[in-house]
């Protein structure tokens, strides 16, 4: 393009209330667009973070969520004999028989949600080393008291420390506030896992069993002698990380879908928006548009000239967008996890890839909305152009 | 001197709702190289149309239009666009300059098409715009320049890639009498110092008056040739 930056530049500026009014549209679509990703991003990046890459997760196989799987005492008892499960250094397996039960709350401003209360094994300690008490202690082992996630304490007014939950025809003690930095945890309420059971009588029934491998690379080994087991055949085992992970494909998949149609609704508002303003940029500078034909300068760099205009403003609209949108990284929400049923709070995450995916987004409107424009001026006869003077 | 813009035949219509009408009937036209003409006409005879067939930015209905040995008739969209910026500059009525681009920019402009550096067009833009008495005002926009000097920067915009050829198109049209007066010295400094070939259209007599020769138009004939 010969047509010179510095032209496409003023003009862009020469225009600016109709500029600016354009650029708060693309920007307001942008920020609603990022927002999505961002948040599908943050459940991702919750559930994901929740798992740890050594631990192995056994579930039943038809069962799609921890509360709708069951384990027997004597498959816990089976999955004990498996080789490769880490050891404490007092000799006893590194593994968690975990009861998982879904309780109603009171939410903070109305309305009751489903809590995941998940029963841990002494061993959790070496399970999951990212468990942190915020606040209080961490419970009794033989008795009723509960810690609970600093995202559960933050949102559920019942649930802070010193309050008593009541479930399973029981008062339970909060005794302690946990954090595991954002991962889906912060989500949940632990307890003693006997103590558990016994309150909703399940005997030694529990949904999932957990454990830690000695070495993450002895996965394969630990399935092959896990499926090789006939006892173990209705069972499976998964990465923790990998089967959170999973756990979050439905709800991020849900919210990503959803939020993308209505964005691209939004954003045929805005497109339409860019393509007025560049019309009008178009029938402003028709005789400059003759002009500049008439000192040689082709089709092809009218048509760039005033297609670039048209990115640079969805561009500039785009980065406003981002920039906005950037700050709901300082903001956590909660929804229902579809995949569990319960409440699972999270934080808006930015990606680069999603800044990517958002700065297309941007290119697009801007080289739909300028398009038709650009080949008008493009097309423009030269004589006709010059006469509007 | 030789025959520089040769019109041979020509005529040019224009259809509207299937509708011919015929603006230029079989026109055939010489000016030599170096020759300062001026086309003279009531409005309607054609003369701007004329002008715009011989530079290049309207094609005829029939009839060639040879121009420095090419014809130009022939040639497609993209070859006629380059042909105007090695061989034709254009003086508007209304200057015709970018608003947002200064007087240097707007005087590169025809040169950024050409493969000169930054270093060269810089020079060239400063020698234009020397010759039309300019150099001082070469930062400013167009809308901080008078009519006059408006019109000065469209000449040596005009006349920056050292064309063959200057078209205007009632280069005086929108100017004071002292302002026109100025611009018509110019050209005559153009045509006479630097050699230009130039078709000028005007209705001024005084303006036509600077001019070697004078072809009138009426209805989209050539009526006569006052020398």
């Amino acid at each position: 393009m010969k047509i010179p930056l510095k032209y496409i530049l003023r003009n862009f500026m020469a225009r600016k209330l109709t500029t600016f009014i354009t650029i708060a549209g693309i920007a307001l679509v942008v920020f609603v667009f990022t927002a999505v990703l961002m948040m599908a991003f943050g459940i991702q990046k919750t559930l994901v973070s929740t798992g740890s890459g050594d631990n192995v997760m056994i579930t039943r196989k038809a069962a799609n969520s921890e509360i709708s799987s069951i384990i027997g005492p004597d498959i816990q008892n089976v999955i004990r004999t498996l080789p490769h499960i880490a050891k404490e250094p007092d000799g006893n397996l590194v593994i968690s028989d975990e009861p998982v039960v879904i309780v109603n709350l009171e939410k903070q401003g109305g309305g009751v949600s489903n809590i995941t209360v998940r029963g841990v094994s002494p061993e959790i300690d070496q399970l999951r080393p990212q468990v942190k008490i915020i606040k209080g202690r961490m419970f009794t082992w033989g008795l009723r008291e509960l810690i609970v996630g600093d995202a559960i304490a933050k949102r559920f007014p019942g649930a802070h420390l010193g309050s008593y939950i009541k479930f399973a025809g029981g008062n339970w003690k909060i005794v302690g506030i946990f954090t595991t930095n954002g991962s889906g945890f912060d989500s949940e309420i632990w307890g003693d896992a006997l103590q558990l059971l016994s309150a909703f009588n399940r005997g030694s029934t529990v949904s999932t069993v957990t454990l830690k491998l000695d070495n993450p690379e002895n996965y394969d080994a630990f399935k092959k002698a896990f499926n090789s087991d006939l006892r173990l055949q209705q069972y499976e085992p998964i990465i923790e990380q990998k089967y959170f992970a999973q756990q979050s494909e439905m709800l991020s998949t849900f919210i990503r879908v959803l939020g993308i149609f209505i964005t691209i609704i939004f954003s045929l508002g805005a497109t339409i928006g860019a393509t007025i303003t560049m019309y009008s940029a178009v029938a402003n500078r028709t005789v400059e548009i003759g002009t500049l034909r008439s000192l040689g300068f082709n089709r092809r760099s009218i048509l760039s000239a005033f297609l670039l205009e048209s990115l640079l403003i969805t561009l500039a609209g785009g980065a406003i967008g981002i920039f906005l949108a950037s700050f709901l990284q300082f903001f956590s929400i909660s929804t229902l996890n579809f995949s569990s049923f319960s409440e699972l709070a999270f934080s808006f995450a930015l990606s680069p890839s999603i800044v990517v995916s958002s700065l297309v987004f941007a290119i697009i409107m801007g080289f739909v909305g300028g398009f038709l424009p650009s080949v008008r001026a493009a097309r423009m006869n030269i004589v006709t152009a010059l006469r509007a003077s | 001197m030789a025959d520089i813009i040769q019109v041979k035949n020509v005529s040019k219509s224009y259809w509207r709702d299937s509708i011919e009408t015929s603006v230029l009937h079989d026109i055939s036209l010489d000016i030599k190289e170096g020759e300062f003409m001026a086309l003279m006409g009531p409005s309607g005879s054609g003369k701007t149309t004329l002008l715009n067939l011989i530079s290049g930015i309207d094609k005829p209905t029939r009839g060639e239009i040879i121009i420095n040995g090419t014809d130009i008739s022939r040639l497609n969209e993209s070859s006629l666009a380059k042909w105007r910026s090695n061989n034709i500059g254009f003086v508007f009525q209304f200057y015709n300059l970018i608003p947002v681009l200064t007087a240097f920019e707007n005087v590169e402009l025809p040169i950024l098409l050409t493969k000169l550096s930054k270093a060269e067009r810089k020079q060239h833009v400063e020698t234009a715009l020397n010759i039309v008495g300019l150099n001082d005002r070469m930062d400013h926009y167009p809308k901080q320049l008078s009519g006059g000097q408006e019109q000065r920067v469209a000449i040596a915009r005009a006349i920056v890639t050292d064309p063959v050829i200057l078209v205007a198109d009632e280069p005086t049209g929108d100017l004071d009498r002292n302002s026109a007066g100025e611009i018509l010295i110019l050209m005559e400094r153009l045509n006479q110092e630097f050699n230009k070939t130039i078709l000028m259209v005007t209705h001024d007599p005084h303006a036509a008056s600077k001019a070697h020769v004078i072809r009138h138009l009426e209805k989209g004939d050539l009526i006569q040739e006052t020398v």
